[in-house]
């Protein structure tokens, strides 16, 4: 991408001096949805400081309003001390402020050379190539890590891919720049070298870095200063090295102010039934190729919710992937009534498989079938839906009203394509099709994920009101949730998942969120 | 999920085809305008040649029975998702298929040679196409570009046989298979001068469209092709569904090829292979994937071929003139369907640059 040079009245861009950067009271609202509520945040030059949040906890909002790429509706941003009213990536550039992003912005075909050149804001017609490539090399030099400069972009490994996108940072002589989870992809050799590289530029006071990460292992090694969000608000913010990542685990997931309700929990009417289906060694590859669930094995009982916690990342969505039958199993097995259960469609049926995935509209429907149709997804093909092998639109429409009326899913009608529903009636629209009865048999089993996530307050009391009564009619629960409030609030039994592992388990009744955080972060020597 | 989802607007989307129609005919008129020639009059001479008289007709619907089973090569497995453009290969070793076929029944009464004709030409085609299916869900290949090669491949197939291991001594200039007998061409429509390909193309359209919009079968192809991971979550089986489909509208091309044979050339050569299964996937496109309108599709472009003599007869036109219309269509259906589903608004001039309220089309991360 091109940033060509903007004037910005009144700039004297100090080169080569980290840039104080102070975010006051900002929100961001998203029709009804507040994505950020009120959030203010000092990074002091010089500093390296770090933003954690689970998903959906508004890091990128805040970081996108603060370059430029997105307007807040409130609040304001100081550069040194100057209030500054940034509207475009250009204007942040101009303040020496830039952004390297989750994904690759290296034009694939050009040479790493090529590549550092072209991202100038202002480039000669001609180029001088002997000169630029000197410049190049000198800066390069300085530097702890080596790239090739004429390797094509394309053809670097990611790891080498991250370190040019951020020598492109420091080739612009950014004085501020903000990393979106820069170590994804990169080993933790590389992670390491890459962020000390950048620690001991900001400890000379040359470079201020705001840091969007999940891992607290490089928060309390390289960052001075940390900020935690959730849900939009501004929850946490500390010093390194005066707290700890248990702390940091339990604010980002949210349970302190669970304590008070661990004192009065709500049981379940009766004990927790036979066990109905068990994971034992269950192993399932992510998208890297690695093991993302590492030899699982835990068991759910008839009319218990069992909650499982961890901070994202740590193999909890191919899990579900996995037992929704949307991802191969690579070992292990799953068995439902002792009997082995491989996610077809008749065991679904004649076992009551049920499941609310996240994001429902991308797991769970057509968006372009209709709402009546996507009703009947898990029983078009039995009666009274079809006769033999013909459908029968009368029924599905029928079927469908009657959904529509229980769950109160507002829709322009049962033929309305479900896409053009808005998210939280997708969402009604899923739960009853999965949590009715009726013409599709018991609902035995459930799988549940972040099933509230990004749903208002009264939606949110309804979903959790339906899947307690599902317990209580003893269905045995699979919750799997970035939020612990959740989970204390609606399971039995905890499980935490760590590195795709099964770190620790326990019942709700005596979960001790300390140790949960501890767990989550990962020292479970501790 | 801040966007406003778009309102569905069927009279809109249906009508998208009609005015490429018609914008093709006005780019169309200016190029023939450019060549000296009056537009109208050439647009007059194509309808007539289409659909003019019986003879226009007889020709046009000649076409459209091999272009009506190309067509539904596209068109069947685009239920699934996939954009399939190998028809041509497919009809070409539908038509060797089906001669192999009639050799080695040679002798057998008639309907046991066309039905062992039939079941080869779709055994072929479908095998093809099936295996484009088989290598994107197993192998993660492209099945656009994958079915366009083995396309190529199986063109160059039915050429090496023609001219060698199948091919009939006699046939000097025109290197071809041994024809089949008089007595066992497929025959003519009842009182009319079409063969009964006309009548299988029509059957077929008709089954699909009844296949996958009444049954459980059809609902099925429906969750398949609009998002696997919801099929997946629902116990539908993805690949078996997608490689069957990809099968299915091979077959339908392999057909055509093995009508070519059995009721226009009597014997597989380069004759066969004259577009139709390219025509095939504009067809498709005009009908929207829809079997059913799969039917008048063909029949257009059917008759925009058929008007091809008419104008070098006439107007003393190369009869390529009206491959150029075709490809003008073409491309103004494919450019139109980028204007499918959107927001019909004027559009926004830029905000000033100074101005904060430009509404962000990014959602909450």
């Amino acid at each position: 991408m091109f940033e060509s040079a903007v004037v910005v009245p009144g700039l004297e861009t100090p080169h080569g001096e980290a840039a104080e950067v102070e975010v006051l009271n900002l929100t961001k609202r998203f029709g009804d949805f507040v994505a950020l509520d009120d959030v203010s945040i000092h990074v002091a030059a010089g500093s390296f400081h770090a933003l954690l949040g689970e998903n959906g906890a508004g890091k990128s909002t805040l970081v996108k309003c603060l370059i430029g790429y997105q307007p807040a509706d409130t609040g304001s941003v100081s550069v040194d001390r100057r209030e500054r009213n940034i509207s475009s990536p250009r204007e942040a550039a101009a303040l020496g402020i830039g952004m390297v992003f989750q994904h690759f912005t290296l034009a694939p075909n050009l040479s790493v050379a090529e590549n550092l050149l072209l991202a100038q804001p202002r480039l000669p017609a001609l180029l001088d190539w002997k000169r630029e490539r000197a410049a190049l090399e000198a800066m390069l030099a300085e530097m702890p890590f080596r790239v090739r400069l004429d390797a094509l972009a394309g053809e670097l490994a990611a790891g080498e891919k991250q370190k040019v996108e951020i020598i492109k940072q420091l080739y612009l002589k950014r004085r501020f720049i903000i990393l979106d989870e820069p170590t994804s992809v990169l080993t933790p050799g590389e992670a390491d070298e890459l962020l000390g590289y950048l620690q001991t530029r900001t400890q000379a006071g040359k470079l201020t870095v705001l840091m969007i990460t999940h891992k607290f292992r490089e928060v309390m090694r390289f960052a001075d200063a940390v900020t935690v969000l959730r849900r939009g608000k501004h929850v946490a913010g500390a010093k390194v090295s005066e707290t700890d990542p248990q702390r940091l685990a339990v604010a980002m997931m949210g349970a302190e102010d669970a304590q008070p309700k661990l004192a009065t929990p709500v049981e379940s009417g009766h004990a927790a039934g036979a066990e109905v289906w068990q994971v034992s060694a269950l192993t399932v590859i992510g998208d890297r190729g690695v093991p993302a669930v590492d030899k699982a094995t835990f068991s759910v009982r008839a009319g218990e919710i069992v909650g499982v916690a961890g901070v994202s990342g740590n193999g909890q969505r191919e899990l579900v992937e996995a037992l929704l039958g949307q991802r191969r199993i690579l070992g292990g097995a799953v068995s439902i009534d002792g009997k082995p259960y491989r996610q077809r469609r008749h065991e679904m049926q004649a076992l009551g498989v049920r499941s609310l995935p996240e994001e429902p509209l991308r797991n769970a429907c057509v968006g372009e079938m209709s709402v009546a149709d996507n009703m009947a997804l898990r029983s078009f093909d039995k009666a009274p839906l079809a006769r033999g092998p013909w459908l029968r639109p009368k029924a599905l429409a029928e079927q469908a009203r009657s959904m529509i009326e229980h769950f109160g899913v507002r829709t322009p009608g049962p033929g309305a394509p479900i896409a053009s529903l808005s998210g939280g009636n997708v969402q009604r629209a899923v739960l009853a099709r999965e949590l009715s009865e009726g013409t599709q048999g018991p609902v035995r089993v459930l799988i549940v994920a972040n099933p509230v996530f990004g749903l208002d307050f009264r939606a949110v009391a309804a979903i959790h009101a339906r899947l307690r009564a599902a317990r209580d009619a003893g269905c045995a629960v699979l919750l799997v949730s970035e939020d612990l409030d959740e989970l204390m609030e609606l399971s039995d039994r905890l499980l935490v998942m760590h590195a795709g592992q099964i770190a620790y388990a326990c019942p709700r009744a005596g979960a001790d969120v300390a140790t949960l955080g501890r767990y989550m972060a990962g020292e479970t020597h501790a | 999920m801040s966007a406003a989802p778009a309102r569905p607007r069927p009279l809109i989307d249906a009508l998208l085809p009609v005015a490429a129609l018609v914008i093709a005919l006005m780019l169309f008129s200016l190029f023939v305008a450019m060549e000296g020639q009056a537009p109208l009059e050439v647009l007059e001479t194509i309808f007539a040649g289409a659909f003019g008289d019986a003879f226009g007709w007889q020709n046009t619907l000649l076409r459209a029975a091999p272009l009506i089973l190309t067509g539904l090569a596209v068109a069947i497995p685009a239920r699934a998702g996939l954009v399939i453009i190998g028809g041509e290969g497919a009809l070409a070793f539908g038509a060797l298929g089906a001669a192999a076929a009639a050799l080695a029944l040679a002798g057998s009464p008639n309907p046991v040679i066309w039905l062992g004709m039939a079941l080869a030409g779709m055994l072929a085609g479908g095998l093809l196409i099936g295996f484009a299916g088989a290598l994107r869900q197993w192998r993660g290949v492209n099945e656009t570009i994958s079915s366009l090669l083995i396309s190529y491949i199986a063109v160059a197939l039915m050429n090496h046989f023609v001219e060698g291991p199948l091919r009939d001594p006699a046939s000097l200039n025109k290197p071809s298979t041994l024809p089949l007998a008089p007595e066992a061409m497929l025959g003519n429509l009842p009182g009319l001068d079409v063969h009964v390909g006309l009548a299988v193309g029509l059957v077929c359209a008709v089954l699909a469209w009844v296949f996958l919009r009444f049954t459980i079968w059809g609902f099925t192809v429906r969750v398949v092709g609009g998002n696997p991971r919801a099929a997946a979550m629902a116990g539908l089986a993805v690949t078996p569904w997608v490689i069957g489909l990809c099968a299915a509208g091979g077959a339908m091309a392999g057909l055509a090829g093995m009508l070519e044979v059995a009721a226009v050339h009597g014997s597989c050569n380069a004759s066969v292979l004259v577009g139709y299964g390219h025509a095939g996937i504009l067809i498709a496109f005009i009908a929207r994937q829809n079997p059913l309108a799969v039917i008048p599709a063909a029949i257009l472009i059917g008759g925009i071929g058929a008007a091809g003599s008419l104008l070098q007869r006439r107007l003393d036109m190369p009869d390529a003139t009206v491959l150029v219309l075709q490809g003008i269509l073409f491309v103004v259906l494919i450019a139109m369907e980028t204007l499918r589903g959107r927001a019909w608004r004027m559009p926004q001039l830029p905000a000033p640059r100074l101005a904060k309220a430009t509404p962000a089309p990014e959602e909450p991360a």
